[in-house]
């Protein structure tokens, strides 16, 4: 087994946290990781800042160009990745971002800088499975699972080509649309879900939208895990470097909505 | 002819690249749309009732063809200052008379016809100039369909003339602060809004660039352009050019100019990339300062620094402050058929001052680029060789900006 599969517990979904490395600093960044774990995330998804970030909503945006004019570069993004590695051997750690800062150096610069700095998985937002060659060979000769997306628009006939060559899990974007505010009904959710186990063993991800305990609780009754991102990025925004403490204890609410949900 | 291995116009491949160029980096949420559109594209290509509609548009909506005119005036005026028996004859196709005054209109016909066909029934698009969302505002119009038009709010203050003809239109204009608050983040933001209405929504791009098949769409729409330049100056003087010469933004004129003569050996090609205050301060030229990376769909020149963040461009003229380019040219450049120049700023408001007194032509200050680069090739160039340059946009929307930095005193009155 892997560390990332470990993560995935059998009684319960697991919590998914997203924050953008660099945001607000590098160094602080380091502390809401911590803050992470001790509130209760299983999986971190840590977002590499990028000048164009066409997938997401205001709030990461906003996050990526705090980032970016604090001077966070490539490198750092590693260094944090590694000091994470230290302090949390366990939690498995992936990285989210897009093509051109991933792919700038040559994938294989990029899943080398993988490996050696702890990471264990890659979702990419704009590498669909048609240009897999520019990324996905690289990771998988490293075994970095390069996690697949699908959306409300992946058809029953697309799906076996974004599960092809698929590992870690499954991630559904539950909305067509932008990271942010717009949230997926939770029946919609639940009939993709249900749609993606019939035709994978791969632990199925649901995030997009996803802000509340409640919602979190709704999802973890059929999903393996739960991404929560924009909601946590506000609360960086709102409080800097005060954040670690708020972002604890929103992480603990998201945390315990999910142990009494099954 | 297409199908040589040999001809530089069997791009691009199945899988929508231009050797390392193209292909479709996009969001997931996407992917089925832009092979829905690729299906429906080949249906329309196989359709003569598809041809026969853009055409028919082409003719008698847009007006064309547009003329090819010899430009005495210039060829002249250069000829002075040209060493004894140089100074080419300039030729120019003058796409800035077609209906909405630029080359833009061309695409925008192909595409809304494409978006009708699909059976979408709203429209956006990004626009930097405000050209493109002009003549996506005039289709959109004229076939009843609502139209939403992203606009850098940087652009939307030096191309204020543009901003109310979208009004007039019956567009929305929304204004786009996020970024550099440009072109590229007005295409971010269009981007941002297809994601989010993919059941109902044609996106417009307008440039030869964004993921396939929008690349190779938006250049067979534009190559009437060079179809008409060929059999025009074939008609008119039984030869061909010696060299073409188009501005480029993110490269739609002047692949559109290109294209139909990419398998004439004897035809020189020059793209113009706007250099802005120099090479070596803040420009827009990909190709010339950038190197490949991967942006709004497409593989191509970006300009970016170590990390692949991109870049701020700069430029006077804002249809080309674009940091990519369309991934045909970053093809056509490794492949060494078509060369690529740059010229700044001060140069491009130089060339467009000598078009207005040289032949009475206001130009836009994209193809003000275009027309540097030609003063500076036709001095090079015996007197019996033919320049056929792209007069892609007609100069209404510039005088403004102009003015600005001529200040009003150059021009002996004041605006
Ligand atoms: C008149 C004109 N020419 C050129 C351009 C640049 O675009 P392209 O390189 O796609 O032709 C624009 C863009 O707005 C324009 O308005």
């Amino acid at each position: 087994m892997t560390r990332l599969s470990k993560a995935f517990p059998a009684d319960r979904a697991a919590l998914i946290a997203f924050i953008t490395a660099g945001d607000p600093s590098v160094a602080d960044t380091l502390v809401i990781l911590d803050a992470l774990v001790e509130g209760g995330a299983d999986i971190i998804e840590l977002g590499m800042p990028f000048t164009d970030p066409m997938a997401d909503g205001p709030a990461i945006q906003a996050a990526n160009i705090r980032s970016l004019s604090g001077g966070t570069k490539t490198a750092d993004i590693f260094n944090i990745a590694k000091e994470f590695r230290t302090r949390h051997p366990d939690v498995p750690l992936i990285l989210m971002g897009y093509a051109n800062p991933m792919t700038i150096r040559g994938p294989e610069w990029f899943a080398n800088a993988c490996v050696s700095n702890g990471i264990d998985g890659v979702i990419c937002v704009d590498i669909p499975v048609e240009e897999d060659d520019s990324l996905g060979d690289a990771l998988r000769n490293e075994q970095i699972a390069l996690v697949r997306l699908a959306t409300p628009t992946t058809d029953a006939a697309r799906l076996p080509t974004i599960l092809n060559n698929a590992s870690g899990f499954l991630y559904y974007v539950s909305v067509a649309g932008i990271t942010g505010l717009q949230q997926a009904a939770q029946a919609s959710v639940e009939e993709a879900v249900k749609r993606l186990k019939s035709a994978t063993d791969l632990p199925i991800v649901v995030g997009f939208g996803v802000r509340t305990p409640d919602q979190v609780a709704a999802i973890a009754n059929v999903a393996d895990g739960v991404v929560v991102g924009s909601a946590i990025v506000e609360l960086i925004e709102k409080y800097g470097k005060d954040a670690p403490a708020a972002v604890k204890d929103y992480v603990a609410s998201l945390a315990s909505a999910i142990a009494s949900a099954r | 002819m297409n199908e040589q291995a040999n001809s530089f116009k069997n791009q691009p491949d199945e899988r929508g690249h231009f050797g390392q160029f193209g292909g479709r980096y996009v969001a997931e949420t996407l992917m089925p749309l832009i092979l829905d559109l690729e299906k429906e594209y080949r249906a329309a290509q196989n359709d003569p009732e598809f041809s026969t509609q853009f055409d028919d548009l082409l003719t008698h909506y847009v007006g064309r063809p547009s003329p090819l005119y010899y430009a005495q005036g210039l060829t002249e005026e250069l000829r002075k200052a040209a060493p004894e028996g140089k100074g080419a004859q300039i030729w120019f196709k003058r796409d800035e008379l077609n209906h909405t005054g630029a080359h833009k209109i061309n695409n925008c016909i192909g595409q809304i016809l494409l978006a009708m066909r699909m059976g979408k029934t709203r429209i956006i698009a990004e626009t930097g100039a405000g050209q493109h969302g002009v003549a996506t505002a005039t289709v959109c119009a004229r076939f009843g369909l609502p139209c939403y038009i992203y606009m850098g709010s940087k652009d939307i203050e030096r191309q204020a003339p543009n901003m109310f003809r979208m009004k007039l239109l019956g567009a929305t204009v929304i204004p786009v602060e996020s970024g550099t608050a440009t072109l590229k983040d007005a295409m971010n933001e269009a981007l941002r809004d297809w994601v989010a209405n993919v059941d109902d929504t044609f996106y417009i791009i307008g440039t030869a660039a964004g993921p396939h098949p929008y690349p190779e769409i938006v250049r067979d729409f534009q190559s009437v352009i060079g179809k008409e330049a060929r059999s025009q100056m074939l008609e008119r003087i039984n030869r061909l050019p010696d060299m073409l010469v188009a501005a480029i933004g993110g490269g739609s004129n002047a692949i559109g100019l290109f294209h139909p003569f990419l398998d004439d050996k004897s035809v020189k090609m020059l793209g113009v990339e706007a250099a802005g205050h120099g090479l070596d301060k803040e420009h827009a030229a990909s190709l010339s300062g950038g190197k490949p990376g991967i942006l709004h769909g497409n593989k191509t020149y970006l300009l970016q620094d170590e990390d692949g963040q991109i870049d701020e461009a700069h430029s006077i003229s804002a249809g080309l402050d674009y940091p990519g380019i369309g991934p045909e040219h970053s093809w056509l450049k490794e492949s060494g058929r078509v060369h690529y120049d740059s010229v700044t700023d001060a140069q491009a408001l130089d060339a467009f001052q000598l078009l207005c007194r040289t032949e009475g032509i206001i130009p836009a200050l994209e193809p003000s680029h275009a027309i540097a680069a030609v003063a500076r090739e036709a001095i090079k160039m015996d007197q019996d060789q033919i320049i056929l340059a792209n007069l892609c946009g007609r100069g209404d929307k510039d005088i403004f900006t102009v003015a600005e930095a001529l200040g009003a005193e150059a021009l002996g009155t004041d605006i």
